[in-house]
């Protein structure tokens, strides 16, 4: 059932609870005081650095490598080339078996005897500063053999575009085909059916803090200690022992400050391994700090897609099918472990799944071209899904005539549906459309905004209102991983343990990567447990002091591992009840945790101080009954199992006006649903920032290349990214249906804001633009995109009224 | 590489409130000085060429983009850094306020966004949000989306009105 607020009578509604409070992050003081450690930070003993030479052509073959001056160059340490470095580091294929088809080709960690983007890594140059690296860089000459490169997604699969890897026959990677329901009929029986192409740009996630990484190969111990701002540490372990041929123990993997990841940081880099293979190579400490231009050629990018939409829709609005054809191009190798094949299974899955609709045909096509590689970036697949969506809907709504509130009100899933399923399967427990929806419409005083709107169309100021429902998947279990062959966990653990003051240290293999992991964890145990917050200390993001567990991936850390983490809190409390009940010589279950002391349950006086108690387990446990063993550490492990996914569910509305082909932001709105809030604070930045990606999506970010495989905006200051002045403030509002599945109920919040931002903006747009016949679903919507729509239109003679001020003649 | 650029120069200059009497090459970048030569890594290093503004550093109270000034630039200067900003408590106002309305995730752009705003605040008694937004528009923010950066702002604004009753 969806309701408002939390129930009060829950295992959450324990005395002092955290749950729910916007309880300050342990780490801020540190981090607004210039004192993190991020890795770029890092400075060990011998420590040198990497830089790499890295191919200037989208496909090339490497004829013959001359390095002899670099290596004399001063402060040179080592020249390794890929073939020198493939001794080290075996190769990878990213496929996973449950993508059935999907095929990929071997990638090493440099360029052996070809390149197949601009930006692959040639030749590693390790010297004693950077800039001395730098400078040998320069001296290395590379014989390249200039190979023809596909670069067009839309004719990658033709048959006169050459194959990039031959051994794999054709560029298609990956081709899903989804048939529900009976969408022939249903289209042969609409009353209107609608038809859209849309484009979404390929873009990046712009990490502020780029990749980096200290690689520490100790001869000595034997054991590799990567410093690595990841957000999978023990998917990290696994990999580098893989393919440097060490065992799982004789890597370490930390991951203390990061500098943004937003899905960036969870990817095998080609480079990262190379550094790691350097350090096993040389046996010392190797830095490599990505700059940003080489960010921008070598972290993944994401998107790029390009999808032809089709609606069914009935004369009263009901909407009885959709249909999907996507491709999406991923540059020259599925990405390892996960693959790129992900991003268009979730289009398919997702599209139309707000909607009680059983017809649905989906075909997407994932196909090889020598750009940088794409993978899975924040709110993967959602955002195109949601604009295909809820493009097609206004669409739709549009053509009869009908208002894009009422569309939404006639066909998105009803809130006492549950639980059902989508078209594609999807398994939905408890979602919320409706009420989000009212929520969203008050919030934003939908009559005022529209009657606001109308009045200014008649000044010839053009503003327009969109909406975007959406859902989105979070806590995944084995479904997403580990059922293709991945060992990437999809389980969680937390340790807690009490020491001797009573003070309390949890490690958890969940990760901070700034969303606020370790002040959600520290609220959790604190609750769980009965102490205060002050005396929770969280350590994560490091594999050789944390339990195993997946990280922070799908938005997962705090639904997945919040569990574990209040199952140990609790487990722990238990423990120290039963020492106290030794100690007091009274019945456990007549006392309690509260406030930092044991106290009785029923009065709720205090028994017993947890410092002495903790003197007593630890310095007198001989005065301890005869036979007892107190425990102050618990461990408990918790992955999803009644769901494949937590899906949440939640609608976004923008408000913006049209002017001179700019798109100004007046106001944005997000209803999300996340089950349980653990910290209403860190899950509204969540969403805020989330929002935010989604905008630079849908306005400004995009990689532009040309013809030849070479990215023209390679730089901070051509590729744009949102700034302060051009972001609306965002309100956001919440409906809470917790999942049955975890006794917390919350389900993850990372990625919502992603997700719905770039269809609600659209839809504005189109909203804004509707009088003048222009439609406009190609991502990002530029200047240029907005001003040549409203020309066509115009040429098309679809204005009835004048065009906006700044339409070319 | 040229040889001018690795010729190596005397600099003498004021971090936080210490003489330094270094000696640096032509090339090396005022970011790279403070982080590598003097160990105050709280200055970060985004893009390098002066538009994330995750190095904003004060020179002789002016807010600079530390990648764009080469340390011999800095010859007979006073730099503030977020470490000598932060002991000094001349923006622990806005730093509470920050941490108050957890206005930074992972914080990397946080040292230069607080240093950017404290010029904000040196300047303009009674900033809009508009102007606010305006203002910070040279500092890129990945994680937050701004909202609550501008809050936080805003409420250093109004404490620091308040105090002054």
């Amino acid at each position: 059932m969806t309701r408002d607020v939390p129930s009060p009578l829950t295992a959450l509604d324990r005395p002092n609870s955290y749950i729910g409070r916007a309880v300050p992050r342990p780490n801020l003081a540190r981090l607004t005081e210039g004192r993190g450690e991020y890795v770029s930070d890092l400075v060990l003993p011998r420590m040198v650095h990497v830089v790499y030479v890295r191919s200037p052509h989208a496909h090339a073959r490497i004829r013959a490598i001359d390095a002899a001056e670099a290596k004399r160059a001063k402060g040179v340490v080592a020249v390794v080339t890929g073939r020198e470095l493939a001794e080290v580091c075996t190769p990878w294929v990213g496929v996973l078996t449950h993508m059935v088809g999907l095929k990929s080709a071997p990638q090493h960690a440099m360029a052996v005897d070809r390149a197949c983007w601009q930006g692959e890594a040639v030749v590693a140059i390790v010297a004693r500063t950077r800039a001395l690296a730098e400078d040998a860089a320069e001296l290395v000459e590379i014989d390249y053999e200039p190979l023809p490169a596909v670069t067009d997604m839309m004719t990658a699969l033709d048959p006169q575009t050459p194959v990039i890897h031959p051994a794999l026959g054709d560029n298609l990677a990956f081709e899903r085909n989804f048939t529900g329901g009976d969408p022939a009929a249903a289209f042969a029986a609409a009353d209107h059916v609608i038809e859209a192409d849309f484009g979404f740009g390929r873009h990046t996630g712009v990490t502020l803090e780029p990749r980096a990484m200290v690689a520490d190969f100790n001869a000595g111990t034997g054991r590799l200690t990567a410093y690595l701002g990841t957000q999978a540490p023990h998917m990290m372990q696994n990999i580098l022992s893989i393919h440097l041929g060490m065992s799982e123990q004789q890597i370490r993997v930390v991951c203390k400050d990061v500098g943004g990841s937003f899905g960036i940081k969870v990817h095998v880099y080609a480079d990262e391994m190379a550094t790691a293979a350097l350090s096993k190579l040389l046996k010392r400490p190797v830095k490599f700090v990505a700059d940003r231009l080489e960010s921008f050629l070598t972290d993944i990018h994401a998107r790029d897609h390009r999808l032809k939409g089709r609606i069914a829709v009935k004369a009263d609005g009901t909407i009885t099918a959709f249909e999907i054809d996507d491709v999406t191009g991923i540059g020259p190798y599925s990405v390892y472990p996960r693959t790129s094949a992900v991003e268009a299974n979730q289009v398919v899955n997702l599209t139309g799944g707000p909607y009680a609709c059983p017809n649905y045909k989906a075909r997407a096509r994932v196909v090889f071209q020598n750009k940088t590689v794409t993978c899975q970036y924040r709110a993967v697949g959602h955002p195109i899904a949601t604009a295909v969506t809820e493009g097609l809907v206004d669409l739709a709504a549009r053509r009869i005539g009908m208002d894009p509130v009422e569309i939404r009100r006639k066909n998105l899933i009803r809130d006492d549906a549950y639980p059902c399923a989508s078209a594609t399967g999807l398994k939905f427990e408890a979602l919320s459309h409706h009420a989000a929806l009212d929520k969203l419409l008050a919030m934003m005083d939908y009559p005022k905004l529209r009657a606001e709107q109308a009045a200014l169309r008649t000044k010839g100021i053009h503003r327009g209102i969109g909406f975007a429902s959406f859902i989105e998947i979070t806590n995944p279990g084995a479904a997403f991983y580990g059922v293709g062959g991945a060992r990437i966990s999809s389980q969680d653990g937390a340790v807690v343990r009490m020491d001797a003051t009573g003070a309390v240290t949890v490690q958890t293999s969940a990760t901070e990567q700034g969303q606020g992991t370790e002040a959600v964890i520290a609220q959790v145990v604190a609750t769980a447990l009965g102490v205060p917050l002050d005396i929770v200390r969280v350590i994560s993001g490091d594999t050789d002091q944390t339990p195993y567990g997946g990280g922070t991936w799908a938005s997962r850390a705090a639904g997945i591992g919040g569990e574990a983490a209040w199952q140990a809190g609790k487990a722990l409390r238990a423990n120290v009840v039963a020492v106290a009940g030794a100690i007091l010589q009274a019945d456990p279950d007549s006392l309690d945790v509260r406030g930092g002391a044991v106290v009785d349950a029923a009065s709720g006086r205090e028994r017993l101080s947890l410092a002495e108690l903790g003197r007593i387990v630890y310095f007198r446990p001989d005065t301890l009954p005869p036979g007892f063993q107190a425990e102050l550490m618990a461990v408990r492990h918790y992955v999803p199992r009644g769901y494949p996914f937590a899906f949440t569910n939640g609608i976004q509305a923008s408000y913006l006006e049209v002017e001179d082909g700019f798109v100004k932001l007046l106001g944005h709105w997000v209803v999300e649903d996340c089950g349980t809030i653990l910290n209403p604070q860190l899950v509204d930045e969540q969403v805020r920032g989330g929002v935010v990606q989604g905008l630079g999506g849908a306005l400004f970010e995009q990689c532009v290349y040309d013809a030849e495989g070479q990215m023209q905006n390679a730089s901070m200051a051509d590729y744009l990214v949102p700034m302060a002045c051009e972001m609306p403030d965002i309100q956001v509002g919440h409906i809470v249906s917790p999942t049955a599945d975890s006794e917390l109920g919350a389900k993850g919040a990372g990625e919502a804001g992603t997700a719905g931002a770039p269809a609600a903006v659209m839809n504005a747009i189109n909203d804004a633009l509707a009088p003048f016949g222009a439609t406009l679903t190609e991502m990002p919507f530029t200047p240029d995109r907005i001003l040549s729509a409203l020309k066509q239109a115009r040429q098309r003679g679809g204005a009835d009224v004048a065009a906006p001020a700044g339409t070319p003649a | 590489m040229s040889a001018e650029l690795e010729t190596v120069f005397d600099l003498t200059l004021t971090v936080n409130g210490v003489a330094h009497h270094e000696s640096v090459e032509a090339r090396r970048h005022l970011a790279d000085f403070l982080r590598e030569d003097l160990g105050l890594t709280g200055t970060h290093i985004g893009c390098e060429h002066g538009v994330c503004g995750a190095c904003t550093v004060l020179m002789d109270g002016e807010i600079v983009r530390a990648c764009l000034t080469l340390a011999v630039q800095c010859e007979g200067r006073h730099i503030e850094t977020i470490e000598g900003l932060s002991d000094s408590g001349r923006i622990a106002g806005l730093q509470e306020a920050f941490r108050t309305r957890n206005a930074l995730q992972c914080g990397y752009c946080t040292p230069g966004m607080l240093i950017a705003a404290s010029a904000l605040m040196d300047i303009e008694p009674a900033p809009d949000r508009a102007e606010i937004r305006e203002h910070i528009s040279g500092n890129y923010c990945r994680c937050t989306g701004y909202h609550a950066i501008v809050d936080a702002v805003e409420a250093a604004l109004a404490a620091r009105t308040e105090g002054a009753r």
